[in-house]
């Protein structure tokens, strides 16, 4: 997994709220097997028309074609549990994004693909939203060592991150090794359970 | 004394292998995937690792599967890149040593219909599955959770997952519903109450006295759409209800084993004096049958209401959201919803497409013959069996419904099931998100009653007008 530990780049205002994961990746790209073309899956009927042509959308103005920073309305991401959302953001070079508020599901697709969200308060989000449109192009940084957003003004917003899921990020370590550190400790739960719920085992190897 | 514990508590505490700033690794007792599952065979193939437990995982070919042509197998998959997500699945399942219920199965069907039905999912257990409607299961008392292709992806290679103890939200539903109040219209009532985000970071037990008397099928439309309302799971302690339903299934316990599980069982439900971190009440008395008029299920009204005026919006941007709601559904503000007219009818999914919703719809069907497309599509290849057996396909098809065979069909519309841009339908399933039956595809959801209303008058209709007659 890519580690992330700081990034300065260009941000794009998605001003709407309860952005889904089918808007994210429309289901019929999910046969899609994971890779460059999910670049263009991202937001897909949002940006393109039904002839390949592209919509006026602001992922496809100017500078926000480079963004690697999008700032959204709150429930960013809510509803299917597809990947694809993720994967889409990846390959479009979005490894940050900034809303009020996340889909639960969405959220942790993030963390397992080396991708930073970072929650901020609503008013705050809006604000550099605003000063996003204002001046199309403009920088932003996250750092996530510091866990702090700087908007183009300057100004600086704090952020919170569960420590696990920093350290995860900033080291680039993915779950299944973090886990198998600690194959003992499943083995004996495991056979706890096995003592406990024996009905559950009888048929298992 | 112990400290009280919730059901939901009692389950985490359980399976909690070991916890790490805030996280906890949870072992998992099921784990259920379907044909989307490939990207998680494949991230295992990369990292050379196996599948750690495959005698407790299982898979289904539920979301890829079409429709119809289903009695000619493989070669009935008219669409060759189908035909090829199915064959991924078996030569994936084959390889790692896992239990398919693939197309040709008598069991086949839901990943979320099959497992109650076999009685794998049981009370207690911490099922994961590859859709974020795994929440259904939760109808039984076990803690089931949706997961994404990583987090399934770990599931596989550890047979644990590491989670966040979510918060406990104890919603009351009391009062008997009245006539064509069905469980969908009370969990989009809830849903319409609490909000989208309404439980986000919680998981939802159900209590109350109207839940008490539900049936469990019943109890698996309410948990079902717990995703809808922000919730990962939702649950409903085990009763005689649960353990009558389970007694005698195919993966149920026998003998002494079904006593031991069923004195464990009966040690779950939430203690007396437990706290929940959040309560929320409501009189389903007062409920009326329900369907959505925007594009996310927390747009919910009764069928006799109309849909929002956006200037009546509290702030702005529940009023944009609700313009562009309406925008998408052309609707306009204050439009009547009973009338408003459909060109088709999808009867079926994880949410309503068990024996009990069929029964439901049918009792409606038998009164008139459908005017616009009307597809019935069973949840399981054993929900077909019994609808078939009760006479209830016969009365569908004689109303002029399509008869279908089991997947999901027009819920997930990967597989070819799918409608034409501006088309409206009325439909069973948990998500009416722009796009989920197509572009452009306009969905009302509602009860399998009421989708059979708006079949036979070509509108959305108020299915207590049926009951009249
Ligand atoms: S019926 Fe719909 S919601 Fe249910 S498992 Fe299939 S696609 Fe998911």
């Amino acid at each position: 997994m890519e580690a992330f530990t700081k990034l300065t780049a260009i941000a794009a205002p998605i001003d709407e709220i309860n952005v889904d994961t089918n808007q994210l990746s429309p289901s019929r790209f999910s046969k899609t097997p994971r890779g460059p073309a999910y670049a263009n899956i991202l937001l897909h009927d949002a940006r393109f028309n039904a002839d390949g042509s592209e919509k006026d959308y602001v992922l496809n103005r100017g500078p926000f074609r480079k963004a690697a920073i999008l700032v959204t309305g709150r429930n960013f991401g809510c509803g299917s549990s597809r990947e694809g959302a993720v994967y889409g953001l990846h390959e479009f070079g979005v490894r940050c994004v900034i809303a009020p508020s996340f889909g639960e599901i969405f959220l942790n697709n993030c963390y397992k693909n080396g991708l930073l969200p970072v929650t901020l308060p609503e008013d705050a989000a809006a604000d550099i939203r605003r000063q996003l449109r204002e001046r199309p192009g403009a920088q932003v940084t996250v750092d996530l060592p510091q866990q702090t957003v700087t908007d183009p003004g300057g100004k600086l917003h704090r952020f919170e991150i569960k420590p696990v899921r920093k350290r995860c990020l900033v080291e680039g370590l993915d779950d299944i090794s973090r886990t198998l550190q600690y194959q003992e400790a499943i083995t004996a739960c495991e056979a706890r359970d096995r003592a406990s719920r024996p009905w559950l085992w009888f048929n298992r190897a | 004394m112990n400290q009280p514990l919730t059901l939901f508590e009692k389950i985490w505490t359980s399976h909690v292998i070991l916890e790490e700033e805030g996280e906890a690794l949870v072992r998992v007792d099921l784990a259920l995937i379907h044909e989307g599952s490939f990207h998680a065979f494949r991230v295992l193939d990369e990292a050379k690792r196996p599948v750690a437990r495959p005698m407790q995982v299982y898979a289904f070919a539920d979301h890829y599967v079409p429709s119809t042509g289903r009695d000619r197998g493989a070669a009935g998959v008219a669409d060759a890149g189908l035909r090829e997500m199915l064959a991924l699945l078996e030569k994936n399942t084959a390889r790692f040593d896992i239990k398919l219920f693939g197309l040709n199965d008598e069991h086949q069907g839901i990943l979320h219909v099959v497992p109650p039905e076999l009685g794998m999912t049981q009370p207690g257990l911490i099922v994961a599955g590859q859709d974020s409607h795994s929440c259904t299961h939760g109808a039984l008392g076990a803690w089931a959770l949706g997961m994404g292709a990583s987090e399934m992806t770990h599931v596989l290679a550890t047979q644990a997952a590491w989670l966040r103890k979510p918060g406990t939200m104890r919603i009351a539903l009391d009062g008997a519903p009245t006539a064509g109040v069905t469980p969908k219209d009370i969990i989009l009532a809830v849903i319409a109450k609490i909000g989208a985000a309404g439980a986000n970071e919680h998981v939802i037990e159900y209590a109350g006295s109207t839940v008490a008397a539900l049936s469990m099928e019943a109890r698996m439309t309410v948990c079902n759409m717990s995703v809808e309302a922000g919730a990962r799971s939702g649950l409903v302690a085990p009763d005689d209800t649960t353990y009558a339903y389970l007694e005698g299934k195919q993966y149920a316990p026998r003998g002494a084993a079904w006593q031991e599980a069923l004195a464990y069982w009966k040690t779950l439900p939430t203690d007396p004096g437990a706290r929940y971190d959040r309560e929320v009440k409501i009189d389903v008395a007062q409920l009326s049958p329900m369907v959505t008029w925007g594009i996310s299920p927390e747009h919910a009204a009764p069928v006799t209401g109309t849909a929002p005026d956006p200037d009546a919006a509290p702030d702005a941007n529940k009023r944009a959201e609700t313009q562009t709601a309406l925008e998408y559904m052309g609707l306009a503000p204050g439009a009547s919803l009973l009338g408003i007219p459909v060109d088709h009818v999808f009867i079926g999914s994880c949410t309503n497409g068990r024996i009990e919703d069929l029964r439901e719809a049918a009792e409606v069907a038998r009164r008139g013959r459908a005017v616009v497309p009307a597809w019935v599509v069973p949840g399981s290849a054993g929900v077909k069996r019994q609808a078939e057996k009760e006479g209830l396909a016969d009365v569908f098809r004689k109303a002029g419904f399509e008869w279908r065979d089991p997947g999901c069909s027009m819920c997930s519309a990967y597989n070819g099931d799918e409608l034409q841009p501006g088309q409206r339908c009325a439909s069973t399933t948990n998500r009416n998100f722009r796009g989920r039956q197509g572009r452009g595809v306009r969905t009302h959801l509602m009860s399998p009653a009421m989708a059979a209303a708006a079949a036979i008058t070509g509108r959305l209709t108020d299915v207590r007008e049926f009951m009249k007659a």
